[in-house]
């Protein structure tokens, strides 16, 4: 982002850059650059709350009226620890599927509110739809349950296909919760509190005693929510 | 699992992994003195490889960039580090591209224009050669032909 920052001003273009990772911001220099303290994928703090974000901007307009470079720290910080989502669980359908599966099924009506009342805007799906999660999510399944995970059908990149599990779960936790999840906050529940997200960790210790590259394995969580 | 039970969770650790990166270094720093910011079009870039639906996603070491319509809300989020919350953007776009703060800035007065053209890059990039030296000049002279005079940067 500072690189882009530098780039621009040679152009003739002024900028602000704001950056959440404070070592970062500094060690690059831009020319102008505001450290957020906030979580990562949230630069502008607050989700649905224009009175903050318009503070962050007026701060880090401010920074126009210096006379040389440097960097600013903005008033407040937002943590991102600990926090887990609680939010009820529909019920699910009697079937002799893996309880993963079921689950996932049984949540579809929650994502589908989702997407249906924000759109279609988060990261997920890149691989495959929604139609596909369970029978993605059998695959994992099978590996936690002892198979070998080459031979398990994943269909893709294995961090990838989670990737796209994981944001079908989170679309569905915003609709199951009472409030607008603080950042990571439907990542741990999806994690942690899940049947999928249990499943996804025992296929994570599967593939690495497989002896599968760590680069395959250990991407399955992200490093913002792992042990 | 409860709560308490979750080891340390926090977005502080990826935050820690980039801190230990090494940056890119520039000899000088550029600096340009706008003129009022009420005077000023204003322009976002940002990092989190938005892209509108029918356009080309973003590959994992791409380092082009995508041209951002202000007046479409059909924006997906294509930066592919699962350490990055997408639950906000997926609730709140301004919250990473903050096009209707910029509007209502616009509106009052505070800023004189929103630009025509916004652009996207995709971060998470540990070679940033390319950019600095291809397409982050290209991005330049593209908002610069469309009358920008100030850039905001937001990260992901």
């Amino acid at each position: 982002m500072s690189t882009l920052a530098h780039v621009l001003e040679e152009h003739g273009l002024a900028t602000i850059a704001l950056g959440i990772v404070q070592g970062q911001l500094e060690s690059t220099a831009p020319p102008r650059g505001l450290f957020c303290d906030f979580p990562l994928g949230r630069p502008l703090g607050k989700p649905a709350d224009p009175e903050f974000q318009h503070r962050v901007l007026a701060h880090a307009f401010g920074m126009l009226k210096r006379t040389e470079p440097g960097i600013e720290t903005f008033e407040e910080a937002i943590s991102d620890d600990s926090q887990v989502l609680t939010c009820p669980m529909p019920p699910r359908a009697e079937s002799d599927d893996h309880p993963a599966v079921v689950e996932a099924r049984a949540l579809r009506p929650a994502y589908d509110r989702t997407i249906a009342r924000y759109g279609d805007r988060m990261g997920a799906f890149r691989l495959m739809g929604p139609d596909d999660v369970p029978a993605a999510i059998a695959t994992f399944a099978a590996i936690a349950d002892g198979a070998a995970w080459k031979e398990a059908g994943i269909p893709g990149i294995p961090a990838r296909v989670v990737q796209d599990i994981r944001g079908y779960y989170e679309a569905a936790a915003v609709s199951l919760a009472d409030h607008t999840p603080a950042a990571f906050e439907a990542a741990r529940w999806f994690q942690h509190e899940t049947e999928t997200g249990r499943v996804i960790l025992q296929a994570r210790e599967q593939m690495k005693e497989q002896g599968a590259k760590q680069g395959l394995w250990q991407y399955l969580v992200s490093g913002a929510v792992a042990d | 699992m409860s709560e308490s039970d979750v080891p340390s969770p926090s977005s502080n650790r990826v935050k820690q992994f980039i801190d230990g990166l090494e940056p890119p270094s520039f000899e000088n720093t550029a600096f340009t003195t706008p003129k009022p910011l009420s005077e000023c079009t204003v322009a976002i870039l940002t990092s989190a490889a938005l892209h509108h639906p029918e356009q080309p996603g973003f590959d994992p070491r791409d380092t082009s960039f995508r041209h951002i319509d202000p007046t479409r809300r059909d924006f997906k989020l294509g930066h592919w580090s699962q350490d990055v919350d997408q639950v906000g953007f997926g609730v709140d776009y301004n919250v990473v591209f903050p096009i209707d703060r910029l509007q209502e800035l616009a509106d009052d007065g505070t800023i004189g224009a929103v630009a025509d053209v916004h652009l996207a890059y995709a971060g998470n990039q540990f070679e940033v050669e390319g950019i600095r030296l291809d397409s982050g000049p290209e991005g330049a002279r593209v908002l610069h032909d469309a009358g920008v005079d100030v850039v905001l940067l937001t990260p992901v």
